[in-house]
Order: C-alpha cells, then structure tokens, then sequence
C-alpha cells in the first residue's frame, strides 16, 4: 500500500495524546486483538525487541524480534491460527505503562515517545515478568495516530528465555 | 569417581523403544552427566572468539562453569572457572581479554593456563602448602582440540582422538568452513538463549525429525503461505517466509526427498529439505551471484560447484552439537537438570562473502531459530510439553521405532534411513548412550538380541 503524498501531516503530538495511543495498544494486546494492533502500524513500520542492551543494530545482530510490516501481519496471522501450540493455552497479558515522555528529536514530522513497560504474562500455570523502556515514533495519518516504529528495550533481553509468542 | 546407581539401565533402552526414565530420572541425569558428557568430545565454542592472546569467553559443560582462554603462546586452554582456594567462580564475566585470572575473594591469581600465580598471605599455611602443586589451580580440561577452528574438550584424558570421534561428520563441519570464500568463518552477531523445562536429549531427537515440522509448525506454514515474498525488501526475510512455506511439503516429500543419514557415537544429519531454488545458493538472486563469484575467484569453478551441492539441513555432533551449515547457524545444548536445558544458538559470518549473506543468516535466525521467531517457538513448546507428560507415570516405553525395519548401510560408512522419517537417528543415539553409560561395554546387549 502506498503513502499518499501528504497524508502525514507534519505535526508534533503533545505527551497527552501519545499516553492514549500507547494505553490504547495495550489494551489491544491485553486482548488478544492482535488484527486491530497490527493496524496501528503504517505499512513501512519496523518493530523491533533487540537481544542485546543497546544494540545498535537489527541487520548484523540477533534480535528477539524484528519485523517490517509485512513480518508483522505474518506474526499476527500465525497467532490468530486455531493450531499455534505455543498458544494453546493462550497467554494472558496485564501490560501498564509509565513514565511517558517525547524525546526531543529532529523530526519535525513525527514525535519520538519514551514510556516505561511493565508485561505480566500468565501461562500454564507460570507467570513471567518483563519490563523494560519502549520508543515509539508515531505520525499522523488521515487525522488518526500511527505508529511508524517500535523499539522495545527488555531489561532481560539477553537472559535464557522461554519462547516469546505474545509481542511487548 | 563412578557414580553409582544400583541397576542395569543398559536394560532400559530396547532397539525401537527406550524408558521414559531416561527423560526423567535424576539419577539418570547424573550418570548421563558423568559418563557422557564426563568422556565424550564436548563442542564449547569456535576458535573466532578468541582471536588474540588473553581473549577469553566463559561458557559450560552441563553445569560446570569453564573458561576458554587462548594463552599467550596462541594455544587454546580451558579452565574449570573456580577458584584453588575457596571454590569461588573467578572469572564473572561473558568474555574480555586480560593477562591474568584473578579472584576477587583474596586475590588468587592465575596465569592463563590456570597455573597458580601468586597467593597473598602466603605464610601460616601448613608446611605441605604449595602453589607449585598442580591440582592448586584453576584445573584445566584434560583434552581440548580443534578441527577446522570448532573447539571440542574432553574431561577424560583417554579415547579416542577428536577427529576419530568426529569421524564422517568432519565433512559436516568442513561444510561449514568451506562456505566461506577466505576459507575462515567467524562468530558474529549475538546469540540466542532459549530454555525449556525438558530433557537435554529432546532437543537432537527433534533437530532431524523430518515427521514433526508438517504438523508442529502448522501455524507458520499457514500464516507463510498465506504470505507474498515481499517480506523485506533486501530478501532476507524472503529466505525464511519460503523457509516456514516449506515446512508444509508433503509427507511423500519428507519421506522420500530429504534423507537422514547416522554415524558411529551419535552422530547424525538431515538432508537438505528445499527444492526451492531461492533458498540457498540460488542462481538468480544478486546477492548469490556476487556471492557465488566470490567463491569461484578464491576457489575455481569446479570446487565452488562441489561445495555448493553438498546439502545438509542440520547436523548432530552428540550429544552437545546440532548446526546448519547452509544457513551458518550453530547449537550449543547445555543439559542443567534432567528437566531443565539450555541452548544457545549463534551465527557465523563467512569471510570474503557479501555482506547481505550475514545479514540474511542474522534475519533467518530471527525468523526461523529465535527466541521470538515464528518456528522455533513451538519446537520449545514441544519439549515443555514432553517435559509434563513424560514425569507422569503411565506409557512406560516410548517409541523410537519408526523405520526400524528398513534401515541400511550407507556408502559413505554410516546407515541411512530408508524412509527420510526413519527414528534411526534416534535409535543411533541410544546405541552411543549405550555405550558411554554401560560401566563394562562387554556386558552391553547387542542392539539387535533384544526385543523391543
């Protein structure tokens, strides 16, 4: 799908409406409407969990995740599939979000968000704890926020870990 | 000293069936810890991490934390990674370079062949105190080699030689190496640390199961397939969309089309299951024809076509190894507890090839090995869900029989499955397990004597 020239309004969002649309991603991911998360994405956006504090790069370096848009819908479609087993018993999720604050950034024509994570997710009879920093570069498209990027800084992003299914 | 368990469990493997306590008896997991993983070549990194003198990375053999260190002679020392004094782990962290080892308890220091440097304080020890006694160290492995740059040790100063051990499946890793148009391969690009509540032995009884992907990765395959290629645009995720599509092949394709083929200690590889020619080395892909006149300028023509037909999916070195030479993409499986493993997983980057080669092995990592990755994901859950059933009592004996009737020799001096599906990887592996748990091999039940 194609941008249309001009569809992304070169306007910053104040830290107020960035705190809804990432409370609003959330709660999608909490449940589980992960076709209505995908759609906040714009059609060239990266999403991207390194496996290292400060990686500096996904293309010469392992990451937990790193997706362009395409990737995403694949993800997003393999755990709507009835047979992903590494969901069978789904996952649920509890996911807050803190701290949020725009990072000063040349870009004029988007706002690079700051928030704080905190991810529990109940499995089989175990629950893990994931926290860590998120960066989201959201821009306005046709009036409606989108995310044309995300980066989800894990604190134990290079621990020995379990499978990761459900996304941050 | 042996470890005593107060049984034959030679008896409980059976030619097509093993006991499931093998997957859950601590016991078990101790002799297994001892005698295998105590005498067997055990791989604990690649000669890449340790370029210079003084580099070093810690990593261990089943719980026993070690440092891989290269002297300042070039030659490769590993080291039990606790203190002379009071057992402490000395070195703490993942890798560095340093002329010395040491402990920040009293200040026992090392020199990098783990021989006692210095101790303060040295008066008022016993008169028979002396640093130059050599079990006062930090106690090297008995046995470390190398072939082709992979570093294998030995904690039993007897057996066979490394390259003997190694036997046909030298030419698994020379596949490896020889990939690379400098003939050199390197560590690169972080590594992925997966755990799951299971048997360490799962993790190979999987690796070259050509039966399980059809079913298991049915989610990936479907969402793939449901995907166009145009999954980033420099081709790298391509690769692994075409990868998880593939793993929908049908039986008749698995069964006839791949090929599984044994060798002697456990040893064993996969086929390579693409008929697609994008996958691996294809013709029409820039970054292949660029990588493809690399080989042929280092290498000739004839030695480049010869290198490229070699088509391996995965390689088993038993019991610690599992790799992917075409994809340049290495397992370590590190047994904790009898229901508790470790692996970790690394890449190579192939000296003289483009670079988009290591950035589309980094994206196949994601994709298709990764912690977050759409395929291996189920592939752990598989061993959790073993690792629940298997503690239960209930099925005594499971099946490791499927091609037992058709199995032959294979030329190159292994056996091969008749079928690509054929469990003889498998029932290879117990034969080895056999033969390094048995306390006297002579008493050992020939395989066939016995009935499943």
């Amino acid at each position: 799908m194609e941008q249309r020239a001009g569809a992304r309004a070169p306007r910053r969002l104040d830290v107020g409406e960035c705190e809804l649309l990432l409370v609003h991603e959330a709660r999608l991911l909490d449940e589980g409407k992960f076709d209505d998360w995908l759609a906040l994405f714009t059609p060239d956006a990266r999403y991207w969990v390194p496996s290292e504090p400060d990686q500096a790069s996904p293309l010469d370096t392992v990451s937990l995740i790193y997706d362009d848009r395409q990737l995403l819908e694949t993800r997003v479609r393999r755990l709507s599939s009835p047979r992903i087993y590494s969901q069978e018993p789904r996952s649920r999720t509890s996911r807050i979000i803190a701290n949020v604050g725009i990072e000063d950034d040349a870009d004029k024509a988007s706002t690079m968000v700051r928030s704080k994570f905190t991810l529990i997710e109940f499995r089989r009879n175990e629950q893990r704890l994931f926290g860590g920093t998120c960066f989201h570069r959201l821009i306005v498209v046709d009036g409606d926020i989108r995310i044309a990027w995300k980066r989800v800084n894990l604190l134990n992003c290079d621990a020995p870990l379990d499978g990761i299914v459900v996304p941050f | 000293m042996r470890h005593e368990i107060d049984e034959d469990v030679t008896s409980l493997v059976r030619p097509a069936a093993v006991h499931r306590r093998l997957y859950d008896d601590p016991a078990i997991f101790e002799l297994e810890l001892e005698r295998i993983f105590g005498s067997a070549w055990i791989y604990v990194g690649h000669e890449s991490q340790i370029k210079e003198p003084g580099d070093y990375f810690c990593t261990q053999i089943g719980r026993k934390p070690i440092v891989v260190v290269r002297g300042p002679d070039k030659a490769v020392h590993v080291l039990h990674n606790q203190c002379a004094h009071r057992g402490a782990l000395v070195v703490a962290a993942d890798q560095g370079r340093t002329d010395e080892f040491q402990c920040c308890y009293h200040g026992w220091t090392y020199h990098l062949d783990g021989r006692l440097k210095a101790v303060p304080l040295q008066h008022g020890y016993p008169p028979d105190f002396d640093t130059k006694n050599r079990s006062m160290a930090m106690l090297a492995v008995p046995r470390v080699a190398s072939y082709r740059g992979f570093i294998f040790v030995n904690q039993s100063a007897e057996g066979p030689s490394l390259e003997n051990w190694l036997g046909y499946m030298t030419t698994s890793l020379d596949d490896m190496v020889d990939r690379a148009p400098d003939g050199e391969i390197e560590v690169a690009g972080g590594v992925f640390k997966h755990t799951y509540n299971g048997n360490w032995k799962l993790y190979l009884e999987n690796i070259c199961d050509a039966a399980h992907p059809w079913f298991t990765h049915r989610s990936s395959i479907d969402a793939a397939q449901q995907q166009s290629d145009d999954v980033f645009t420099d081709g790298a995720g391509e690769i692994a969309i075409r990868q998880m599509r593939q793993n929908g092949a049908p039986y008749s394709f698995w069964e006839n089309q791949v090929g599984i083929w044994t060798h002697p200690n456990g040893h064993s590889y996969l086929g390579d299951y693409h008929d697609d020619k994008k996958l691996v080395a294809a013709l029409n892909d820039p970054t292949f024809r660029d990588y493809i006149d690399a080989m042929e300028n280092k290498k000739g023509s004839q030695e480049t076509r010869r290198i490229l037909e070699v088509r391996r999916w995965n390689s088993n070195v038993y019991p610690n190894l599992s790799f992917m030479s075409q994809f340049q993409q290495l397992r370590v499986i590190h047994p904790l507890a009898v229901d508790r493993t470790l692996v970790c997983t690394y890449n190579f980057r192939l000296r003289g090839a483009p670079e988009q080669m290591f950035h589309n092995t980094i994206r196949f990592a994601n994709i298709v090995n990764g912690t977050g990755s759409l395929v291996l994901t189920d592939d752990l859950e598989i061993y959790n869900r073993i690792g629940l059933g298997i503690s239960s009592e209930g099925a005594e004996w499971l099946q490791i029989g499927r091609g037992y009737q058709s199995d032959m020799p294979d030329e190159s001096g292994g056996r091969r499955g008749k079928n690509s599906t054929s469990e003889i990887y498998i029932r290879n592996m117990f034969e080895a397990w056999l033969g390094y748990v048995s306390p006297d091999r002579a008493k050992r039940p020939a395989a066939e004597s016995v009935s499943a």
